[in-house]
């Protein structure tokens, strides 16, 4: 495995979400084109904030005239996610050069995150995983600001992109990293109250139901694992006493 | 630059800020955070939690308009064939092409 390899390794691990965010990125587009921002903001915005989300929501507050602080604010929690993402992992890029994690830092999205878990599950001490998780960043990256342009200057001509259900992709990659975590029965619990709580609290604005779901989800595993450990503790000093 | 160019400019700025803040603090850090072992056990359940939550919304009521558990919705037809066909392989590629098969046949074949 060499650099330029692991890089390319990771750009076509995230393939699947390049294509199921491209559809967003022209709607992002369009809907900048159509309202008060000027082109060249919308793609700025792609460009330095690189967190679609996000990016949709600010639409929807300059529309409305909220002031600054507001805006921020909320982009603050809406973006709070991806702190637990950096936390969950730290333990793999700690060791990097301070510039490397300031990219990494900077490109890091919920697919890039999805794929980098996937990836280290499988390879838990890759040393050029961080070659890796780039050609995740960059490929999200290029992608997104590719077609934000596209959208800015074309998106009237695209107006039912959002039926033809490319998103699935995502759905489907996320599907393909979770399952095979799933055979440990805390994890498969965390997973199943975090997917009930997210069903549930879906329509909760800021994304607090998604951040909801995952301390929901946490709490139910680490319950689980704690209880089972009991157990065999438990089971332990029975067979020492015997 | 007009005054509300201007404004909306430093509202794009301030929020790129805030972000990499959120994004990047963590991994600049780096070895200066440490985390006390309940929480290294709580981060260890973040992937598979976030990500289930990201799609089962997706899956359940793909329109937005309420629970959708019915073979007329291609988003929970091509979940299920990419979950079975994730525990019968095992290979990732492999489970992802399925299930955009399943999906988009369906989308175009059953439902057309």
């Amino acid at each position: 495995m060499t650099r330029r390899s692991s890089f390319a390794a990771g750009a076509r691990d995230t393939l699947p979400m390049v294509i199921g965010a491209a559809p967003f990125g022209v709607i992002f587009g369009t809907l900048v084109a159509a309202g008060p921002l000027a082109a060249w903001q919308g793609q700025l915005m792609s460009l330095s904030v690189f967190a679609g989300s996000s990016q949709f929501i600010a639409l929807g507050l300059v529309a409305g005239h909220a002031g600054l602080a507001v805006i921020w604010l909320t982009t603050l929690i809406v973006n709070l996610r991806h702190a637990l993402y950096a936390a969950t992992l730290l333990p793999h890029v700690a060791h990097l050069p301070a510039r490397w994690r300031w990219t990494l830092g900077f490109f890091l999205t919920d697919e890039t995150f999805a794929v980098m878990a996937g990836y280290y599950a499988r390879h838990p001490r890759a040393p050029l995983g961080h070659w890796y998780f780039l050609g995740s960043c960059l490929s999200m990256y290029a992608n997104w600001q590719f077609w934000t342009l596209v959208g800015l200057l074309f998106g009237a001509a695209f107006p039912q992109l959002q039926s033809l259900g490319l998103d699935f992709a995502m759905v489907a990659t996320f599907i393909a990293i979770v399952v095979p975590q799933l055979a440990s029965l805390p994890n498969f619990a965390a997973a199943a109250a975090a997917g009930a709580v997210a069903y549930l609290g879906q329509d909760v604005p800021y994304k607090l139901g998604l951040m909801a779901a995952v301390v929901a989800g946490v709490a139910v595993g680490m319950a689980l694992q704690r209880w089972r450990s009991g157990g065999l503790e438990a089971g332990r000093r029975e067979e020492e006493a015997a | 630059m007009t005054g509300t160019v201007l404004t909306n400019t430093v509202m794009i700025l301030g929020m790129a800020a805030v972000t990499v803040f959120v994004k990047a603090a963590l991994f600049v850090l780096g070895d200066r955070v440490v985390f006390p072992p309940l929480l290294k056990q709580a981060l260890g359940f973040v992937p598979v939690t976030v990500l289930t939550a990201i799609i089962v919304p997706m899956i359940l009521s793909p329109n937005g308009e309420g629970l959708e558990l019915t073979w007329r919705n291609p988003q929970l037809v091509g979940a299920l064939a990419a979950v079975l066909a994730c525990v019968a392989t095992g290979k990732q590629l492999l489970t992802i092409a399925v299930a955009l098969g399943v999906f988009f046949a369906w989308q175009l074949g059953v439902l057309a």
